[in-house]
């Protein structure tokens, strides 16, 4: 039997940080796709990536594998998919939260279609809407560097894509 | 998978993929020599979206083709030939307005194909292209800024960014050259065929090159060939560099 709800797998693949921005998980990001386990302790899981280059995939399958296996299962196979292509409108609400928490402005809902390129970002730090875009191209692939005009302090948006 | 057309269909891969992966390869030395930090990160990303969107159709290729080669195999270890990538991409960019003008161009190039290329009818070039497309949105719109700052900026930077662009546009009609590609893979849905980008493509980089105070080049085209495998001087040397570690320790792993 194949089960495809929320299993044991799910709940243990859900609960992998992503190495580049670890205070989310990768269900958070809406990286993980989906989980089958079966009877005999085989795994298929399927993670897809934010950027065709994010180099934290492969990180991200040794993980799945080495959590999977710590908790028993005995046959973890990892599969990447790239359609239906990956959005930040699947970033789940506490992951969100999680990222301005952690002091990365999360990304703007997005219209259909449209990349809002242009939207203000409110600062992490101090809430303020007055802040200004320093650079298009951040730390990894999906941020963008940001200033506050507010609190002076400069902060990491996660680009709407 | 299999394809009516294995050879056509392969080259046709291969020709949208080395386009990416030598424009990445040409990106990537710009890191610890651009203007500003911000631009080392800038062009480090857009090369590394290049670079995974080149990795995924390399590899999609290598399926297609059959023969048990890898995105590896393939990126390291053909030669010169057997590239199938633009003259555009595989010159030297040792001068920022160049590596703009070029941006833009190839930038505004992969968002009208890309774009396309969602309705192939080979499902995983369409899911690439679905992906790439978003991605190449922002290496359009950073391309675009940079042209339209230096353009309109200084009395000297005007002349700049005017005869990078000069230099850069005999290359641009190579793109829109379909005779390399096997009329029966656009019949099938599979690929589509550049002159039909042309007029799109055009009138995205001339909307930027007008808000910049720029004058479209009047300039003939080179002579392309590129997607038959007959490169410039330079592709040799770029192809060494990239080529060498894999090929001078064969197997290596890290």
């Amino acid at each position: 039997m194949v089960t495809r709800t929320r299993s044991r797998a799910w709940t243990v693949a859900a609960a992998v940080p992503d190495p580049e921005i670890p205070v989310v998980t990768i269900e958070d990001l809406g990286i993980l796709r989906d989980v089958t386990e079966d009877d005999v302790g085989r795994v298929h899981v399927q993670i897809t990536p934010t950027y065709s280059g994010c180099p934290a995939m492969e990180a991200i399958r040794n993980d799945l594998v080495e959590q999977l296996s710590d908790e028993g299962y005995r046959q973890v196979e990892v599969e990447f998919v790239l359609a239906p292509a990956w959005t930040t409108d699947w970033m789940t609400d506490e992951g969100r939260a999680k990222l301005e928490e952690y002091g990365v402005a999360p990304p703007a809902a997005r219209a259909a279609g449209v990349t809002p390129l242009t939207l203000s970002v409110r600062c992490p730090q101090c809430g303020s809407p007055d802040t200004r875009e320093s650079s298009r191209f951040g730390s990894t692939a999906c941020k963008s560097l940001w200033i506050c005009n507010a609190c002076r302090e400069p902060f990491d948006h996660f680009k709407a894509i | 998978m299999s394809s009516p057309h294995p050879t056509a269909h392969v080259d046709y891969l291969l020709a949208v993929a080395d386009d990416a992966l030598v424009n990445a390869q040409r990106l990537g030395w710009w890191i610890s020599r651009a203007p500003q930090l911000e631009e080392d990160v800038a062009l480090a990303n857009i090369g590394l979206d290049q670079l995974g969107q080149a990795r995924a159709l390399l590899a999609h290729a290598g399926q297609v083709e059959g023969a048990g080669r890898s995105e590896d195999d393939l990126a390291y270890l053909r030669d010169e030939r057997d590239f199938r990538n633009v003259h555009l991409v595989e010159r030297e960019q040792t001068d920022f307005g160049v590596a703009m003008a070029r941006l833009l161009m190839v930038a505004a190039w992969q968002s009208h194909l890309y774009a396309a290329l969602r309705g192939s009818t080979d499902a995983t070039l369409a899911a690439v292209a679905a992906k790439a497309v978003k991605e190449v949105a922002y290496h359009l719109d950073h391309a675009g800024r940079w042209v339209v700052r230096l353009g309109d900026g200084t009395e000297e930077s005007h002349l700049r960014m005017q005869a990078a662009l000069d230099a850069e546009w005999p290359h641009l009609e190579e793109l829109f050259d379909g005779s390399f590609l096997d009329p029966a893979l656009v019949a099938d849905g599979v690929a589509v065929d550049p002159a039909t980008l042309r007029e799109p493509v055009l009138s995205t980089i001339l909307a930027v090159v007008e808000e910049a105070t720029l004058a479209a080049p009047r300039v003939r085209p080179a002579v392309g060939g590129g997607r038959t495998g007959r490169h410039t001087e330079q592709m040799g040397y770029l192809l060494a560099e990239m080529q060498h570690l894999t090929r001078s320790h064969p197997g290596a792993t890290w």
